[in-house]
């Protein structure tokens, strides 16, 4: 892709590294990530901007070895998702060997460049 | 449909061409009596720099009217069938040529892999490094941690789907393997080694479908018929899904496929099912009704999809090994079950009773399902 900007998307890499990560919040309680203006559970435009938990836990997760020419360099690395609240979160590992990740580990979120392309993508670090 | 594997100068277009060919002699048709093209592709523009294919095959298999190219990523033909048979069925056109093609092996591994990514989320997941391995092994790891299961478990899947390819001259890999050339291939993404996916491969397939006007009218050997189709969708990227081992859209698909043949999982004997990674065939199982979820990871090791087991699955060599041209598969799956049943697929003595089969075919991470009920009709 370009280095055009993806609104909504880098918006909240902004705001993670920040320190102010949020989601959007459906009328029935639902969670999602930007770009959104309708929300994917109840069809509705009212979308409000909650704080995303501080804290997430890992849900699954994958070492990967055979990579994209985009993380050529970066492999392997180990790709996660991660439930904060109402949203689970797709990013990669720091700070911790792959063989130690498990599920439902407690992690935080953060913001990192990955070493192919040094673009910026979601991370998660095992909580203090 | 073509052989599948590895071809890398031949062009999508002579591919689909050949696979058309076939289709109007098998038929005995010629191209004019075609009156609509629906057909899959993936990646032509990553690969061939070709898009707007629509028309460029059509006139490559010496059609002419509406030609349509459709993109479900690996649910590309399954869904051009789709819309082939709904077409027929709401009187639209008698004849329908579907199908699809994937030129794939003229690019490198890399450069496929990045490809193939495309059909995930470009922004929550390509961009964090998701592979379309390393997606099915999120939903693998997943399974395991929610249900059980082990590696060696899904190499059975491998080894099944190998067996049944040797005969199978359109197969990529005519090659039998054993459990420890599974276990012991190197890891492509965890738990997934090299053996627990399909392959990169080049390959076509087509279907000429008629109404039961035209083949009455015109004498046509028409002795097996699609007499249910089903599509469901989900979220596109995992992580946006209520729960990551399971795919309800093909639930969705396959309940609807169910009623509209009117029949029920228990009637189906004989399954083509996208098993793109061996945790795939799993999930496809489990959502298509003929086991409840977390049973069907010992369904090969049991010996109860093998070949002769009661419910075989994947005759052909499935995605595993008989390939995965992405376009082409969902085309491929009606072609191979349609043989199977009968009687001319290298694999139809072991299902010579039956009479009702059923194709599944996934694009993505399941975002797209498509399922058909084909059942013997003469």
């Amino acid at each position: 892709m370009s280095d055009t900007r993806n609104e909504g998307f880098d918006d909240f890499l902004d705001a993670v590294e920040d320190g102010d990560p949020y989601y959007l919040e459906g009328p029935a309680g639902d969670g999602s990530l930007p770009p959104r203006r309708i929300d994917p559970a109840t069809g509705s435009r009212e979308l409000t901007e909650k704080p995303l938990p501080e804290t997430g836990e890992i849900v699954t997760h994958t070492q990967t070895h055979v990579a994209s020419p985009g993380f050529a360099d970066d492999a392997p690395f180990v790709v996660a998702v991660a439930e904060f609240g109402p949203v689970k979160i797709t990013g990669q590992m720091r700070e911790i060997d792959a063989e130690d990740v498990e599920i439902g580990q407690t992690v935080d979120i953060g913001i990192d460049r990955s070493e192919t392309m040094e673009e910026r993508l979601v991370v998660f670090r095992p909580s203090e | 449909m073509t052989a599948f594997g590895a071809s890398p100068e031949r062009t999508a277009r002579d591919l689909f061409a050949q696979a058309a060919g076939e289709a109007f002699d098998d038929a005995a048709l010629e191209p004019d009596a075609v009156e609509e093209l629906f057909y899959g592709n993936f990646m032509g523009e990553f690969a061939e720099v070709q898009g707007h294919q629509g028309p460029l095959m059509a006139e490559a298999a010496g059609v002419s009217g509406p030609s349509t190219r459709i993109e479900s990523a690996c649910a590309s033909s399954g869904v051009a069938v789709r819309h082939g048979v709904n077409q027929v069925r709401s009187g639209q056109a008698d004849v329908v040529l579907v199908g699809g093609a994937e030129r794939m092996k003229n690019i490198s591994t890399a450069e496929g892999t990045k490809a193939l990514s495309a059909a995930a989320d470009a922004l929550w997941e390509i961009k964090a490094g998701v592979t379309f391995p390393g997606a099915y092994s999120l939903m693998a790891n997943s399974y395991f941690d929610e249900f059980g299961g082990t590696r060696e478990d899904l190499a059975h899947i491998a080894v099944k789907n190998h067996s049944n390819a040797v005969e199978n001259d359109l197969a990529q890999f005519q090659m039998a393997i054993d459990i420890d050339d599974v276990l012991e291939a190197p890891t492509v993404s965890s738990p997934f080694g090299l053996y627990d996916c399909s392959p990169m491969s080049d390959g076509a397939s087509a279907a000429v479908l008629v109404s039961e006007e035209f083949a009455e009218a015109n004498g046509l050997d028409t002795s097996v018929a699609i007499t249910g189709v089903g599509q469901g969708s989900d979220s596109l990227a995992l992580q946006d899904r209520v729960s990551i081992p399971e795919t309800p859209a093909a639930v969705e698909a396959g309940e609807t496929a169910y009623e509209d043949a009117g029949i029920t999982p228990e009637d189906v004997d004989v399954a083509e099912v996208h098993d793109c990674f061996t945790i795939a065939e799993v999930l496809a199982l489990e959502s298509l009704g003929f086991y409840e979820p977390g049973e069907a990871i010992t369904a090969a090791r049991e010996g109860e999809t093998t070949i002769d087991g009661e419910l075989p699955v994947n005759l052909s060599g499935g995605l595993k090994a008989k390939g995965h041209p992405v376009g082409a598969t969902g085309g491929a799956q009606i072609s191979e079950m349609t043989k199977l049943l009968r009687g001319d697929h290298v694999n139809s003595d072991a299902v010579s009773d039956a009479t009702v089969g059923l194709t599944h075919n996934a694009g993505g991470t399941v975002a797209s399902c498509v399922v058909h009920v084909l059942e013997v009709v003469e």
